[in-house]
């Protein structure tokens, strides 16, 4: 994956709230949205617009990854947020409603502009594909490889479903096939894949089975609503503790390999090649953000404890 | 009279003689210096009255009441704040005592709420002239902070207040005690009627140490008062019937709800994580907390926790919301011991369950007698501000304005074992870590780690403690690193101009000694 860095949940918060983005790198979640666009009125989108800038200045996010979604490019918003936030370094711009490479492109071209115009690092800025149609999820690949610029693929339930005129129900029945074709894009272009928020706040349940099974189909990360949704989320993602031993030995086993310039070797009696040293080395990466998996004595093999 | 004033332990200047109250204070010394030093104290009584058979103690009004008492001018007179902000009787005898010209009267109550904002009208018609109370809000909290009463108020703990009472250090001559039940004979609950406020805990004091008490009751019951007593006939004199003591729908402004304000849910599972990581949470441990958002969401983790671990906590203590009830009726305390309830649900609970159990203002936490803060585990506090010394304000505002009380904040910080202060990093832009409090009720030394939704910051006293938080990976801030962190968000508040030369209030210390001192804020 082109992403450095795991980000499990993706948490909104609305750009016109002032209390909730002064404390938005405290709620626990991986990366922040700080959103521009549903959450926001048209009458607040200046404010808001004005706001979401000053507060990518002046607050320091410390780990805390940071996104701005800005308004689509069909949208009287669109200039206007970029040169607000692009200035500012985000992390990432979550573009909504891209349907086609072109949307990308020409997101990536004002990017660009802005970036060499205040001094930044080309490329500084990633995107975020939002896929919220029939269409975009069609074309969810070409979507996925339209620039370099592109750092995941993020699924928007609420347009998608409106688009294909259907009622949002606790299984997600409705989701499965946009779900696995986004993650598939995803993967095959090498991003993040984002899944869709979960909207009711008060069933925490409902949000840790689907948590789980979005985590089986591929999903790298999803989006939330609600600081109590961020746990729930996360812990969806924590891997199996005898996962994670078996993964340690798997990358000491290949550290050991290369040092001693063997190419093959096994670990519990089973061959390891690059896929399998891969997959572990990301597995112990995901683990590093529990804190049970960061003391010494998981280290030591005692699954009962953590 | 000549007021000299003195530096005490923690550096502030407090006088050793106060206008208009004849009491000399000691300087505050350390929190356990003076119960150490001299554990003995002289208790006060009250005298006995003697009744002949065939008398009626059911006053034919408040008025007959009052003359009854011999109430006169210079007395000292007491109430309780259990109806908190629906009280409706410490307003009407004031009205009434006002009425009957009696003038220069000494105030004690247990507290001031926002139902007791006449105050501040008696005060300017000199009905009122000395007031030692927990707390002062509002428009009264306004007035006495910009020096409307020559003789500075005497701020007390819960704790504190039962000591004075006990010790004679207040006087009462007559307490007005709104009883929300009451039978002929002066029997009192507060757990059965129309206005039921559950536990009479501060009341009980004043009760078995003043002069002459007067309870007032709009429901008056036939003998005897059944089948709960809290303050029995023997320590009441007169009975006075009302259309109405208060409104006990405004006691509490909510029942158990848990915040979900994501602010105080970060700062509380913070809290509890800490408190998790003290190791203190085994079978049987003690629990204080308050009612407020983020207190009442550590309530909640704690109750997960619980159920989960299959552990049983010994009791919860103190000021009693509807949640700690919650908690007792699913097994997971073995009793509550009630002080304060801080919500009218909870009367019926206090009625009826034998394991919830109505305890007095002294037995609660009067340092010098065996107090059940001293055998706290854990207590949850809230606080206005605080300072890198980890001392606590809970009085006064940001612009110096009193709107606030001490409570059992003192009393409860010095006497559990983990000492846990609960605060948002910043309120309204404004910081809430200072470089130093603008006035100190609970002094640092006995504050173990201030909890904000930015991190927690641990007592560097308590080095136990720092090292098994950080063994939990929990998020620890040093607080002077906090505080510059903040700053950089919101930049550093102006404090607001004081009148150093005039004292409006003391704050005593639970153990008498003054630990820091008013000013009056400049117009």
């Amino acid at each position: 994956m082109k992403g450095a860095r795991i980000y499990r949940s993706a948490l909104y918060i609305p750009g016109n709230n002032p209390g909730m983005i002064q404390h938005c790198p405290y709620f626990g979640a991986d990366s922040v949205i700080l959103d521009l666009e549903d959450a926001v009125a048209t009458t607040e989108k200046d404010a808001a617009r004005k706001l979401v800038s000053l507060f990518l200045e002046a607050l320091d996010f410390s780990d805390t990854g940071v996104a701005v979604r800005v308004n689509g490019a069909h949208t009287p918003y669109f200039e206007k947020d970029l040169w607000a936030v692009v200035p500012k370094a985000p992390d990432a711009l979550r573009i909504p409603k891209c349907e086609s490479p072109q949307d990308i492109k020409a997101a990536d071209d004002m990017i660009t502009e802005i970036e060499i115009q205040c001094g930044i690092p080309k490329g500084k800025v990633k995107i975020h594909a939002m896929i919220e149609s029939a269409l975009g999820v069609e074309r969810a690949y070409e979507i996925a490889q339209a620039s370099p610029r592109v750092e995941a693929l993020t699924l928007g339930g609420q347009d998608l479903l409106a688009d294909y005129g259907v009622q949002k129900t606790k299984e997600g029945h409705e989701l499965f096939y946009p779900r696995t074709r986004v993650v598939s894009a995803a993967k095959a272009a090498g991003l993040l894949a984002f899944d869709t928020v979960w909207t009711d706040i008060s069933d925490l349940e409902g949000l840790k089975k689907e948590s789980k099974m979005i985590c089986e189909l591929g999903f790298t990360g999803k989006a939330a609503i609600h600081p109590s949704q961020v746990p729930i989320i996360h812990d969806a993602f924590k891997p199996d503790c005898k996962e994670v031993q078996k993964a340690r030995r798997i990358v000491e086993s290949s550290k050991r390999a290369l040092s001693l310039g063997i190419g093959v070797f096994s670990v519990d009696g089973r061959m390891v090649d690059a896929p399998v040293i891969k997959r572990a080395e990301h597995l112990l990466k995901l683990a590093e953000l529990y804190p049970e998996f960061r003391s010494n004595e998981s280290q030591g093999g005692r699954c009962d404890r953590v | 009279m000549t007021v000299s004033r003195i530096m005490n332990a923690k550096g502030r200047t407090v006088p050793t003689r106060l206008f208009g109250w004849e009491k000399a204070f000691e300087p505050y010394q350390g929190p356990f210096t003076i119960v150490e030093k001299k554990p003995i104290r002289k208790r006060a009584s009250a005298p006995m009255r003697g009744y002949l058979p065939g008398r009626n103690k059911v006053a034919e009004s408040l008025k007959k009441a009052i003359e009854a008492s011999g109430l006169s001018d210079g007395m000292t007179i007491s109430f309780h704040h259990h109806l908190r902000n629906g009280d409706a009787v410490l307003p009407m005898v004031l009205d009434v005592i006002a009425s009957m010209g009696i003038k220069n009267l000494t105030l004690a109550p247990s507290s001031l709420t926002d139902a007791h904002q006449c105050v501040v009208d008696h005060i300017r018609s000199g009905v009122i002239s000395r007031i030692t109370t927990s707390g002062l809000r509002g428009k009264l909290g306004e007035a006495i902070s910009y020096g409307e009463l020559p003789c500075p108020v005497i701020i007390r703990s819960h704790g504190g207040r039962a000591r004075a009472i006990e010790e004679g250090s207040i006087n009462i001559d007559v307490a007005f005690i709104a009883a929300p039940s009451a039978d002929r004979e002066g029997n009192v609950t507060g757990a059965m009627g129309p206005e039921g406020c559950g536990s009479l805990g501060y009341a009980m004091v004043d009760a078995r140490y003043a002069r002459h008490v007067i309870a007032i009751t709009d429901n008056l019951v036939p003998y005897p008062l059944v089948p709960k007593i809290s303050i029995p006939q023997n320590q009441v004199d007169q009975v006075v019937v009302v259309d109405k003591i208060g409104d006990s729908a405004k006691i509490a402004t909510g029942a158990a709800r848990i915040t979900k304000n994501p602010v105080d849910l970060r700062i509380a599972k913070n809290a509890f994580d800490l408190i998790c990581a003290s190791g203190l949470l085994e079978e049987g441990f003690s629990f204080q907390v308050g009612v407020g958002g983020a207190s009442l969401a550590v309530a909640s983790f704690l109750r997960e926790y619980m159920i989960e671990k299959n552990i049983k906590g010994g009791f919860g203590l103190g000021g009693i919301g509807g949640y700690m009830v919650e908690l007792l009726r699913e097994g997971l305390f073995e009793a509550l011991f009630d002080v304060q309830s801080f919500d009218a649900s909870v009367t019926e609970s206090i009625l009826n369950n034998p394991l919830h159990i109505e305890i007095d203002q002294s037995q609660y936490a009067n340092p010098f007698v065996d107090c059940m803060v001293n055998l706290l585990d854990v207590v949850a506090l809230a606080a206005l501000d605080v300072d890198v010394d980890f001392n606590v304000n809970v009085l006064t505002g940001n612009d110096g304005i009193i709107r606030g009380a001490s409570g059992g904040h003192c009393d409860t910080a010095a006497g559990a074992k983990l000492a846990v202060v609960l605060a948002p990093s910043f309120r309204g832009g404004i910081p809430t870590i200072k470089d130093r409090v603008q006035t100190i009720v609970t002094p640092g030394e006995t504050v173990d780690a201030i909890v904000t939704e930015r991190g927690i910051c641990i007592n560097p006293r308590r080095e136990d403690l720092l090292e098994r938080a950080l063994k939990a990976n929990l998020p620890v801030k040093d607080i002077g690193k906090l505080k510059e962190e903040v700053e950089r968000l919101t930049g550093k508040p102006k404090t607001p101009e004081f009148d150093e030369e005039k004292i409006v209030a003391v704050v005593e210390y639970r153990d008498g000694t003054l630990i820091d001192s008013v000013y009056a804020r400049k117009r």
